[in-house]
């Protein structure tokens, strides 16, 4: 365990006094910083566009507003030009063109993003993959899918369980997001448990770079070690170092039998020893495990109106298993259910098998982030930590917080040592921000866990990546930009810290 | 009260699954695909189990007609509170010929040997959409019947019951013994919980054989072919 020492505040408060201008500031580095010099959007460059792209290059203040603004309604830009590409080449001719004119963009998918990376700061032009949704190949016999990076993942997941597949990766955004805006974000979500990372199951990636080359690296193999595995550069790199146009992704079987049970535990402690139980009995069949606390529990039944299943308790579990064979599955998961009831680790719980059930009882987990909409203003925080850890943190803050903030309230995925922590207040509080960061980064600092597990570092997150890297990486981040995109323009005032220059 | 509720259910294909019908078209593919419960069964039951809470009722036995996999659909609803299970079992073309009038044939034999006082029943199933069972069986045994149960009351020896029709609700009063049949929005199931499930595990189901009851299942339809219908159009 190690405090962050004197020299690393400094360096961290240095960076944030001395970045350029008066928008991000020790008190607020999530703001904006001031507007870099890039070019403006002139009559000449809407002409090249509409030539380039007829019918899909949008002007209209009205249609630019949803692309302007993220899911979470909390940062708003200012973009004019909206470009909706059919095709790579279409893609590197606009970035050509942009890199030329310097003029900055903001490669968009489904925009369901949580740190403000998917939306302009300024005038930058929003550069959407919503019409690259076709898919290219797909392998039955590998179970490889390649495709465009604006497939939307419901709707690859239906496609491939007609197929007798599924996705490796699935989260709640499911209906909105794009596989592009997935693989740059490097997205977590349910499944990872079970699948592991977008980091293994892409197998390859095509990406046209700041200057319009396009690489096309769409291996579709399952082992290649020629050379350096460029893609890792642009998995999780949120769009600053390349526009992802398509992928090619490992696709596991869609399993035979699929259970869910939903169950309630009276200590974070009891949660934990059920998992390590789970582990033991439930084994290669085990595919999620998740956790909600009673506020969750109390915010959906009050905003959404869903019941929940079990009798009222302090922790709530969600453990799916996915296998091959319902006989075999069921018998485990028998077993491993009367070994935590007998033993009062858990005090209640549901099962479900059928199709309707799983969804009622998934839904309780994943629409914990729309019942919190509902309260006001959200403040999220997405932390890995030691897996003991986990709710220390969330009990800390509220002891922290006491009635400025209206909600403290933990969720998310326990098995992989990840917690959403989520705190609300009927609307946007500058005091209770100041109370909450950077207490929350320093206490996960001091654990060595990640400020941000899964959600990347986008607009809000940018300026605290050195509570988790050594300024040694960031710098040498710094130079890896700078050699793929040496003007910026792409998704500029994001990921990387503003004083990286 | 020591009356006795005799609740049907039915083991259907599980309503989220995609159907796909045989290649010989005589009928849909069953083998390896996900079942479960009839939804208005599962309603039946919850209705059954809450006049039981209710002590209205001293016994709710839940009933289900087929092969060895039905004593699932029984284990589910032994697992939402009902007290035994009773197993007619049909097998082979006889279970793929199984249809409303040997079912309530099945029902009325059962209901004099086990001396029920109420049946409760889901309007149809979601495979079939017959919506016949109930109303057979009360024909059979000559009893009244509520059908499209929204709401169900026990007044006495008599029967309230709140029916969705076209128009809109119709309340009427039954007598006892009688036959309900339950609709959407009569109850919301409720989920079976850990501890009913492991209690459900050491109720007694029991065996019968339709010959016992003195019912013949075979079949006086014979399907044709069973199509799918055509696509409206591609997203």
């Amino acid at each position: 365990v190690t405090d962050l020492t004197a020299v690393d505040r400094a360096l961290i408060q240095h960076r944030c006094v001395h970045s350029r201008g008066l928008g991000a500031s020790p008190g607020n580095p999530g703001a904006a910083p001031p507007r870099l010099p890039f070019s403006r959007v002139t009559q000449e460059d809407l002409a090249f566009f509409r030539t380039l792209l007829p019918g899909r290059t949008i002007t209209d203040p009205d249609l630019l507003k949803s692309s302007n603004v993220d899911w979470l309604k909390t940062v708003e830009g200012n973009s004019e030009v909206l470009l909706r590409p059919k095709t790579t080449e279409e893609v590197s001719q606009i970035l050509r063109y942009c890199n030329e004119r310097n003029l900055a963009v903001c490669p968009q998918g489904g925009n369901t993003g949580l740190v403000g990376g998917s939306v302009p700061v300024f005038d930058e032009i929003i550069l959407s993959t919503s019409l690259m949704k076709q898919v290219i190949t797909f392998d039955n016999i590998s179970g490889i899918l390649t495709c465009q990076a604006g497939c939307v993942l419901e709707n690859l997941s239906n496609y491939l369980e007609e197929r007798d597949f599924i996705m490796p990766l699935d989260l709640g955004a499911k209906g909105s997001c794009h596989i592009g805006g997935n693989v740059s974000t490097n997205a977590g979500g349910l499944r990872l448990l079970r699948y592991g990372s977008l980091r293994g199951t892409v197998l390859g990636l095509e990406v046209v770079l700041a200057d319009g080359r396009i690489l096309n690296c769409l291996a579709t193999l399952r082992k290649d070690n020629t050379g350096y595995d460029l893609k890792q550069l642009f998995i999780g790199s949120e769009g600053t170092l390349g526009v992802i146009t398509a992928v090619s992704i490992l696709c596991p079987r869609k399993p035979k039998a699929v259970n869910v049970a939903f169950l309630g535990c009276s200590s974070f402690q009891q949660l934990l020893e059920t998992f390590q139980c789970c582990r033991g009995m439930l084994g290669e069949i085990l595919s999620a495990f998740e956790f909600l606390d009673a506020s969750c529990m109390s915010l959906l039944e009050k905003h959404l109106k869903l019941t929940n299943p079990i009798t009222e308790s302090p922790f709530y579990i969600v453990i799916e298993t996915a296998g091959s064979n319902a006989t075999h599955d069921e018998e485990k998961l028998h077993k491993f259910l009367e070994e935590v009831m007998t033993s009062s680790l858990v005090t209640d719980g549901t099962v479900a098998t059928e199709a309707t059930k799983i969804k009622a009882l998934w839904s309780l987990r994943e629409r914990v982030t729309e019942a919190l909409t509902h309260e006001g203003y959200t403040y999220k925080y997405d932390i890995s930590l030691p897996v003991e850890k986990i709710y220390d943190l969330v009990q800390d803050m509220r002891g922290h917080l006491g009635d400025m903030a209206k909600n403290v309230v933990g969720y998310g995925h326990v098995g992989d040592g990840n917690l959403h922590l989520n705190i609300t207040s009927p609307s946007k509080d500058p005091a209770l921000l100041a109370a909450i960061e950077p207490y929350v980064y320093e206490w996960t600092s001091k654990w060595k866990g990640s400020i941000s597990a899964e959600h990347g570092l986008g607009l809000k997150k940018r300026n605290y990546i050195y509570y988790s890297k050594p300024s040694e990486a960031v710098a040498l981040m710094g130079s890896i930009k700078a050699m793929l995109d040496p003007k910026g323009i792409l998704n500029p005032y994001k990921t990387l810290p503003d004083n990286i220059h | 009260m020591s009356a006795r509720v005799l609740v049907g259910v039915k083991r259907v294909i599980d309503y989220a699954v995609k159907i796909r019908v045989k290649p010989d078209r005589t009928g849909v593919v069953t083998d390896g695909v996900k079942h479960s419960m009839n939804p208005f069964c599962e309603i039946a039951v919850e209705e059954a189990v809450k006049l039981k809470e209710k002590k209205l009722v001293k016994e709710v036995v839940a009933v289900s007609c087929g092969p060895q996999q039905v004593q699932e659909t029984i284990r589910t609803a032994l697992a939402m509170g009902a007290d035994r299970g009773i197993h007619v079992e049909v097998s082979g073309k006889d279970y793929e010929t199984l249809g409303p009038l040997q079912v309530s044939k099945i029902f009325a034999a059962l209901a004099k040997k086990e001396q029920a006082d109420l049946i409760i029943l889901g309007k149809q199933a979601i495979d079939d959409d017959c919506n016949q069972t109930g109303q057979m069986t009360a024909a059979l045994l000559d009893w009244p019947q509520g059908t499209f149960a929204s709401e169900v009351t026990l007044e006495a020896d008599k029967l309230k019951v709140v029916r969705e029709i076209d128009g809109g609700l119709e309340t009427i009063k039954i007598n006892l013994p009688a036959v309900v049949t339950a609709d959407l929005r009569l109850n919301t199931p409720r989920y079976a919980t850990l501890p009913n499930i492991m209690k459900a595990k050491k109720k007694k189901i029991t065996n019968v054989k339709p010959a016992d009851l003195g019912v013949d299942v075979s079949s006086r339809l014979e399907v044709l072919k069973v199509e799918k219908l055509k696509e409206a159009g591609r997203i």
